[in-house]
Order: C-alpha cells, then structure tokens, then sequence
C-alpha cells in the first residue's frame, strides 16, 4: 500500500523530468535542421541574382549583380547571414520572399488557415476510415473480407493522391453533367468556415478525402495489428470464458486497449500531412502552403523554400514530442525514464 | 538470432520435391497477396525490358493527325494532347519508374545499410552523434526532403533519383542499427576482434550478413515508395522531363486540362502507377513476412 503511494507520488517528477529531457532534445535537432538547410541551400552554385540576370537576357552586368547583392545582404560573411537566418527563426522572422518581395510571415499566414483546415478534415476522413477497418479485418483475421480490407488499404498507399484528386474532380464534373445538365467544379476562392461553411465544405471536402485516404491507410493496417495482440490477451479470454457478448468484449475491452498505438501513428502522420498537401494543393488548385512550397522552388525563391522547410520541420519535431507525452499519459503502464 | 534459411527450408521441405508446379500452387494458397504482387512486378520488369518490341508506336512521336484520340483498335489506350500513344508512353515509362525506383532504393538502403552497422558497431559518442544527424534528416518528411533536393540540383533523372535516394539513408540506417545492436554482443564479434580483424572487415564480413533482413525488407519497401516520390516529383513539374515518358508526367498539364473531353489521359497513368506500387508494396509485405522471424510463426 505505502509502497504504491510512494510510486504514484514519484511518477509526475519522473514525467517532469522526461518532458523536460525531451524539451532539451529538440533544439538539436531544429537547429541540425536549420544548420543543413541553410548550407544546402548556400550549395547552389550562383545565387538568386545571378539567377534573376541570367533570366532578364543574354548581357550580364557585373554592376547590378553588386548591387543586387547587397541589397539582399548575399555579400556578407556567410557565418553573419547564418546568425541572422537563426535570429529571423527564433523570432518568427524569415525577411521578405525573394519572388515577391513580401514578408515571408504574411505569406505564410494567408495560407496556413487553409492548410490547417484541410490536414484536420483529412485526419477525420482517416479516422472514420481506419478503426472500423481495421477492427473488422483483425476479427476476420484470414478471411477474403480481411484479404479485402488489407488489398484496400495498400492501395491507399499505392495510389497517389494526386491521381485520386484527379479522378475526383473527373467524377464529380461527369456525375452533375449527368445528373443536373451541367458540369460542377469545387469552388477556388477560399472563404473561411465561420463565413461561409457549406460553401467553405463544398470546396476542401475534396483534398480532404483525397488526402485522408492514403492516409487511413496506414491507421487501417496499424489498428489491425494492434488489435491482433490485444484479441490474444489474457483478459480477451477470461472476458469470453466468462460468456460476455463478443461485441462487448471487441468494443470495451479489446478496442479501447489497442488504441494506443493507432493514436501514436495518427499523431506522426499528421505531421507528414503537409508532404500529402504539396501534391494535393496541387491538383485542387488551393492557394495553401502546400503550393506556396512548390511554387517557391520552380522560383528559385531560397528565402521561402528555408523558411516553409523550417516550418514543416518544426511542426513535426513539436508533433513527435506531443505524442511521445500523449502515449504515457493514455497509458498509466508506461514509466517514463 | 539470425536465421538459418537453410536449416528452416529443410524444416518446412516435405521428403520428396514437390514440381514446380506444386510448389507455385503451395505459395499461391500461403501468400495469395504476395504472389499477386509478384506477378504484377515480374509483368512490370518485362514490359521495361521489352519495352522496343511491345510497344506499339514510338514513345515521342507526335501525330497531330490523332490529337485525343479515344481508346479504340488503332490505339489501345487512346492518345494524349500531341497525338503520342498512351500505351506506348506506359510501358516505356515503366523504364523510368524501375530504373529511379531500383536505383535510389538499393543506393539508399546499402549506404544506411553500412551507416547503421557502423553506428551500432562503434557505438558511444560516435553512436550518439549520428543518431543525432539521423534525428535531422528524419525531421524532413520524405516529398519535402525530396523537393529541397530537387530545387538544389535540379530536375532530370539522375537529380531525381539522388533527391529520393537521400531521404532513404537514414530510414534504413535506423532500422539496421537497431538489428546490429543486438549482434554486437554476441561472442562471434567479439572473437573476430580477439583475431585482429581490422573494423572495416568486421563490419562488412561479420556483421553485415547478419542484419540482411532487415535490409532486404526496407530496400523491398523503398522500391514502390521509389516509384511514388518520381511520380509525385514528375507530376509537380519537378522531376523527369519531357518528352522522356514517366507515369507522373503524363498525368501534368494535359491530363487536367482535357480531364473532361479526354478522361483517359488522366486514367490510364495514374492506373500504371498506383498497379506498379500496389505489387511492390504486396511482395515488399511477402517478403517481410517471409523473412521476420517474429512474424513467422502467426
């Protein structure tokens, strides 16, 4: 008794110490991360002047080169510029986009909304798909219905989601040719949910499917599995032999305790979501930072390419450690070290 | 630890060979999934090699004669924006996919491969700081590691196939780290030191056989999210370039543009890429069943 009073009392310190361990553990990495970056990006033989003269015509002038140089501060010591990207960072300034000369923040912010909206409508989509699944194809473990849901399953990892966006948008222009005479496109402006929710739903219900089902896939596969040793549980069987209904055994017992590992994938492929949103952004045409990205690399526009990379990167450092905690607190079994 | 593939074939080997046959039969009823896969994957790498002699038209050659021209006896799978032939251009593009898929898979996984043996080999500080540099490039997900890439060397093929290989590096190491970690105390290596063995002979002839599993069920797995990356690269404009034929760059530009009016451009694409992948994954899933003694015995 006194012994397991003394153990409760310690776990919080413990798991104070391991987030705070953990904490530390990120810097490293973000500024490994910004360390590479940056000095890739400094790999490039030229640099964006160069580029911009070389794009203007044949007559290269050394004269504006300089003063092109100087302007966006390219011919200062590389160590000072580094300084700077790494203060802009700390401070949430990445200075102005070289393609069109705004501030990278205002940028981003136009966008982030949109992007945001769409990986959190994709995670439903994957979640309503994914535990039923996967719980019906680990109780018909080897029948041709889990062969079925197993087939469907990879082929949300076999099938980019830009050909799925594709085919979505053919759907729908042939279904309302069809059914109401003429053909329907998802609208392009975005307006925000709280402005305008059905015309805002019309519009990112489609990214989000598409996007949500490749990501299901790997929660599909993940819930199965974990749900394939919880079935050979200990109390699975004393809950059986005790003559519970199978449909409560599977919806108290078995599902609630393989949940666990399903969270935790969720949680890291939601930091992956924005690699999904380059190519879906793409194909549905959302002015997100999906697109922002991939228009900033056929600019040549380092400044934004560092900046969005910095930003990916840190949500999905900040995304681990989040379920990292998560997992010992859904779990009172796990002792943080 | 490691398993003896000899020792557990003779195991499952009934007294007298089983024909061929038999044998296909036996493994098509085990592995129903797997043996689909392989099916797809070995259709695949015929159509590459034998893309000259399938293929019914040139790859490239425009006719502007038969512009979106519909699926039908002079073209199988219609044609696209410039006349050229759908299928021609897919199964020439399955060159493209396997070639950047094969290519970036085995070069990233066999550098991870010597990496993460490395790493687990000399352990300490050593360990710790590469673990900490693999912490880094895991940071990046895989499409946006790729795109930094790309927008640093450049598109073409050869630009493509390094932007895939170095996101792979550290997944693999990663994974064959944690194998050779277990390896490193067993007494073998230890006696191997004890015989003066320099560490690059350790590494490569002692420890490096031991973990092939791991690393033959991630460079099975890299394959088909080879072929995705490319597609996805190509797709955005960013990867191989016209007029080569890749899957990805068939469905850029033309395929949205006359999604409508000419739906099989943007059809039968996406349907090479997503069958491709889909074989790759089931027989990457085969072989890791086949090859995990953990997951051997359910």
């Amino acid at each position: 008794m006194v012994a397991g009073a003394c153990e409760r009392k310690a776990q919080p310190r413990a798991m104070a110490q391991y987030i705070l361990k953990r904490l530390l553990l990120l810097f490293p990495t973000l500024l490994g991360a910004a360390v590479l970056v940056f000095f890739l990006m400094r790999l490039i033989p030229g640099d964006v002047c160069e580029l911009r003269m070389a794009g203007t015509g044949a007559y290269f002038d050394e004269e504006a080169l300089k003063i092109c140089q100087a302007e966006l501060g390219l011919n200062r010591p590389v160590m000072v510029q580094f300084w700077e990207f790494i203060r802009g960072y700390a401070t949430f300034n990445f200075g102005d986009s070289m393609y069109t000369g705004r501030p990278i923040v205002d940028e981003i912010g136009l966008r982030f909304e949109l992007s945001l909206q769409v990986a959190i409508m994709a995670t439903i989509t994957a979640i309503l798909l994914a535990i039923p699944l996967g719980t019906i194809s680990a109780i018909k473990q080897n029948t041709w219905i889990d062969y079925g849901v197993r087939a469907f399953s990879i082929a949300g990892i076999a099938m980019p989601s830009f050909w799925l966006g594709i085919l979505i948008i053919l759907g729908l222009l042939i279904t309302t040719q069809a059914w109401f005479g003429t053909a329907w496109m998802p609208p392009i402006q975005y307006k925000a949910i709280w402005v305008d929710p059905v015309y805002n739903l019309s519009m990112l219900i489609w990214p989000a499917v598409a996007t949500g089902y490749r990501y299901s896939a790997v929660a599909t596969r993940m819930t199965r599995s974990a749900m394939l040793e919880v079935l050979r549980e200990d109390y699975v069987r004393t809950a059986r032999a005790k003559g519970l209904l199978e449909k409560l055994i599977i919806r108290r017992h078995a599902l609630k305790n393989s949940l666990l590992p399903v969270v935790t994938v969720i949680g890291i492929e939601f930091a992956f979501l924005m690699g999904g949103l380059v190519v879906t952004e793409q194909v549905f045409n959302l002015n997100g930072l999906g697109k922002l990205f991939v228009e900033s690399v056929t600019n040549f526009d380092y400044n934004m390419t560092q900046a969005l990379v910095m930003v990916v990167v840190t949500v999905f450092v900040l995304t681990n450690f989040v379920v990292d905690v998560m997992y010992g607190w859904l779990d009172p079994r796990i002792h943080y070290r | 630890m490691a398993s003896n593939p000899a020792y557990d074939a003779a195991l499952d080997a009934p007294a007298e060979k089983p024909s061929l046959g038999a044998r296909l039969l036996r493994l098509m009823r085990k592995q129903p999934l797997g043996t689909g896969g392989l099916l797809i994957v070995v259709i695949m790498v015929l159509a590459a090699a034998f893309a000259p002699w399938l293929s019914p038209y040139d790859p490239t050659a425009n006719d502007f004669a038969a512009m979106h021209e519909a699926p039908g006896a002079e073209h199988w799978l219609g044609t696209d924006q410039f006349g050229r032939d759908l299928l021609a251009r897919i199964i020439y593009g399955a060159r493209t996919a396997l070639v950047v898929g094969f290519v970036s898979a085995l070069f990233g996984g066999t550098i991870g491969l010597v990496l993460g043996v490395a790493s687990a080999y000399f352990g300490g500080r050593f360990d710790l700081f590469f673990q900490r540099v693999m912490d880094v490039f895991m940071a990046f997900p895989l499409i946006i590691m790729a795109l930094a890439v790309v927008s640093i060397f450049g598109t073409g093929i050869q630009n493509v196939i390094i932007a895939i290989t170095i996101p792979f590096v550290p997944r693999c190491a990663r994974v064959v780290r944690s194998s050779a970690l277990a390896l490193r105390d067993i007494p073998f290596i230890d006696a191997a030191r004890a015989m003066g063995y320099s560490h690059t002979r350790i590494i490569l002839r002692h420890m490096v056989p031991n973990v092939m599993a791991p690393y033959l069920i991630m460079i099975t797995a890299f394959v088909g999210q080879a072929i995705l990356l490319e597609a996805s690269l190509s797709y955005l404009g960013l990867g191989v370039q016209e007029p080569t034929p890749a899957w990805g760059l068939m469905l850029q530009g033309g395929a949205e543009e006359y999604a409508e009016s000419a739906p099989w451009i943007a059809v039968f694409p996406g349907l090479a890429i997503t069958l491709g992948v889909f074989g790759f994954n089931l027989f990457g899933d085969a072989v890791r069943d086949a090859l995990d003694p953990k997951l051997r015995s359910q």
